[in-house]
């Protein structure tokens, strides 16, 4: 990494109590969540402060068990938290009961998960439909679109086969269309690239970077895969259940990043 | 998504292939085991409904179903034609008698004597003869087309014909079946066949005989008491039901309509032997092989895609559409697995048409299979529905 960190996120502006900018994504504060009770319980995330701005890619990093799944999943709205605020593009999640919660996601993330979790059963083109039937699209017009997205993602033609017939890259951008095809102001990854080699990590990046240039979006990345860290507009370090530091990464970082 | 969940399902084929055989072997076991009871049952009553014309049967009162035999007096025929609301009276023989047919061979038979009179209570389906040829000396007509135990007959010897003195038959040899004008011994007596009658399958082994009341006095063993059943016709306008009772209170006698004579001997038969536990323990096995199977089966391919519906539930779906989706899964696999079952039945149903297997596969029948496909699938779905409502969207970031 070529920029320095930032001092800890409990030290920045926003964290002092600073109103959000207007281009926030995402707004945590002394955010908390622990697993369990007791003596076994496991205090996951210890008061995390995050500002994700819009327009930007971000990623989260740290070692394993840092709390980076944790995270992505309250952010998403798939985990509740037990203290502290949360909005998402002006939403507070905590105050949407839980149907709602799931029309929310519904209509503004998008998942890319490590495992893909595309249903065998299901061709290429009905998997990456599944966000729009979700939302009440006919399967047919669904799956048309469906096709048009795989296209451009190159694909094209591939519409109709078993996910499983398809290389580990190609199951990974069918992923991704299906997180893109409902256009969501949020993009949540989580190691979209471990398993796919360097050269097709950064292509899928570099698409996924492209999504998040909007001033209505935002992409946030969970990643060990410092190959693709120069791709990143800010980076979270993560370490014992808390932001650690943050770098703001400038288009001249990017330029000096190894590629 | 409900197309989709039967996409999963139908494309699983392993998974899909073991439901629905689970749930076909289930209903095939829970309705076939069924319809050869409800088979076997009925031939216990069958002979009653084959009498036709008769309004009320008298018998004996200790008398449990129609084939104990309970002789009643020879005066109770009388006893009852004395009874107000009777049109007439009949009485019947019913008794198993062995038969010595020309080869040698003994063969056991349900032997009937009607009235002599009246030829009331007469075979109902004659193939060839007629009623009245019965009055005519030494006549029997015989049971044809049995599933059971047809009369057979040497085929070297004609109709009528007995075999030369000296003259050797094999019992083994080539047969024919029985014909008017054959001749065969009943308790030693000559009996000729002057027609050929069908008659319903019974619970008893071998060839119903049926002859007149008199003739068969003849052929059955000399005792004291020989009328096993008093027919009655009640006069025009008069209640069956309440002729019964007056019969009852009169004579002492029971006396009951053909329906429940034939419940009485239902009820027997099914109290007092073990063939109901013994094919409600198949029943059961059939249903709990549905539960072992097609529930196993289902539960498994429901945790295979439990991370699939956690990415669906990630991506927004309502714990609702996901239970949908569970339900749906199980209902389509339940409504074709009991097809496949049931076509299994009713194609050995078929099969066995016409054979010694007792088979009747009643209406309730497939609805009761079907309740019970239902609930293997209701068990099934349930569980699975509990692990899909458990399932935490979260726990997709976990490899879930």
């Amino acid at each position: 990494m070529t920029s320095a960190p930032t001092p800890p996120a409990s030290a920045t502006p926003a964290a002092a109590g600073r109103a959000p900018s207007p281009e926030l994504a995402i707004r945590l504060r002394a955010v908390e969540k622990t697993f369990g009770k007791g003596e076994s319980a496991v205090r996951a995330l210890r008061g995390v402060d995050l500002d994700v701005p819009a327009g930007a890619l971000t990623m989260l990093v740290g070692p394993s068990g840092c709390g980076k799944t944790t995270l992505i999943s309250i952010l998403a709205g798939l985990l509740a938290r037990d203290a502290g605020e949360l909005a998402v593009f002006g939403q507070d999640l905590g105050a949407l009961r839980r149907d709602r919660l799931s029309a929310w996601r519904r209509d503004n993330v998008g998942f890319i998960f490590q495992q893909f979790n595309l249903v065998p059963q299901l061709t290429v083109a009905e998997n990456v439909s599944v966000p729009l039937v979700l939302k009440g699209e006919s399967v047919g017009a669904a799956v048309r679109k469906a096709n048009d997205i795989l296209a451009t993602l190159g694909l094209e033609g591939r519409g109709s086969s078993a996910p499983l017939k398809l290389s580990g890259g190609q199951q990974q951008r069918v992923a991704i269309a299906r997180a893109l095809i409902h256009e969501p102001r949020l993009l949540v990854c989580d190691e979209p690239t471990s398993a796919l080699d360097a050269e097709l990590g950064r292509r899928v990046m570099g698409f996924i970077r492209d999504r998040s240039r909007s001033p209505d979006r935002a992409v946030v990345v969970v990643t060990h895969d410092d190959r693709i860290f120069h791709l990143a507009d800010t980076i979270a370090h993560m370490d014992d259940g808390l932001v650690r530091s943050i770098e703001r990464r400038t288009p001249q970082h990017e330029s000096k990043s190894p590629a | 998504m409900y197309r989709y969940a039967i996409k999963m399902l139908f494309g699983d084929n392993a998974k899909f292939y073991g439901i629905l055989l689970g749930l076909g072997f289930a209903s095939l076991l829970i309705a076939q085991q069924a319809s050869i009871f409800v088979g076997l049952m009925s031939r216990t009553f069958a002979f009653i409904g084959d009498v036709g014309h008769v309004d009320i049967w008298v018998f004996d009162p200790t008398q449990s179903y129609v084939d104990e035999p309970k002789p009643l007096r020879t005066t109770a025929l009388e006893r009852v034609r004395g009874v107000t609301g009777v049109a007439w009276a009949a009485p019947l023989y019913k008794g198993l008698l062995v038969a010595t047919l020309p080869d040698g061979k003994r063969q056991l038979c349900n032997v009937v004597g009607i009235d002599d009179d009246t030829l009331a209570a007469g075979p109902g389906r004659i193939v060839e003869g007629s009623v009245a040829d019965l009055r005519q000396p030494d006549a029997v007509m015989v049971q044809v087309g049995s599933s059971q135990q047809n009369m057979m007959f040497p085929a070297e010897l004609a109709p009528g014909a007995l075999p030369a003195p000296g003259q050797f038959i094999d019992p083994k040899g080539p047969k024919r079946p029985v014909q008017i004008g054959d001749i065969v011994e009943l308790n030693e007596r000559r009996a000729r066949v002057v027609g050929l009658v069908r008659c319903p399958e019974t619970f008893t082994p071998g060839p119903t005989i049926y002859t007149v009341y008199s003739r068969a006095l003849t052929y059955a063993p000399p005792a004291r008491r020989v009328m096993s059943a008093v027919l009655v016709k009640a006069n025009e306008g008069v209640d069956p039901a309440e002729l019964c009772e007056r019969i009852t209170e009169q004579t002492g006698y029971a006396a009951l309509q053909p329906w429940d004579y034939s419940m009485r001997t239902l009820g027997y038969w099914m109290g007092e032997t073990g063939i109901p536990i013994n094919f409600g323990i198949a029943i059961a096995l059939g249903f709990f092989v549905g539960v072992a199977i097609a529930g196993q089966m289902f539960y498994n391919f429901t945790l295979d895609n439990l991370r699939y519906f956690g990415a669906f539930k990630a991506m927004g779906a309502s714990s609702r559409m996901l239970l949908g989706m569970v339900a749906l899964q199980a209902l389509v696999a339940g409504v074709l697995g009991l097809g496949l079952g049931l076509g299994a039945v009713s194609a050995f149903g078929l099969n066995a048409a016409g054979g010694k297997l007792a088979f009747k596969m009643l209406w309730q029948i497939p609805f009761i299979a079907a309740g019970a496909v239902l609930v293997i699938c209701v068990l099934a779905s349930v569980i699975s529905m509990w692990k899909v409502v458990r399932l935490d969207p979260a726990d997709v970031f976990k490899g879930a």
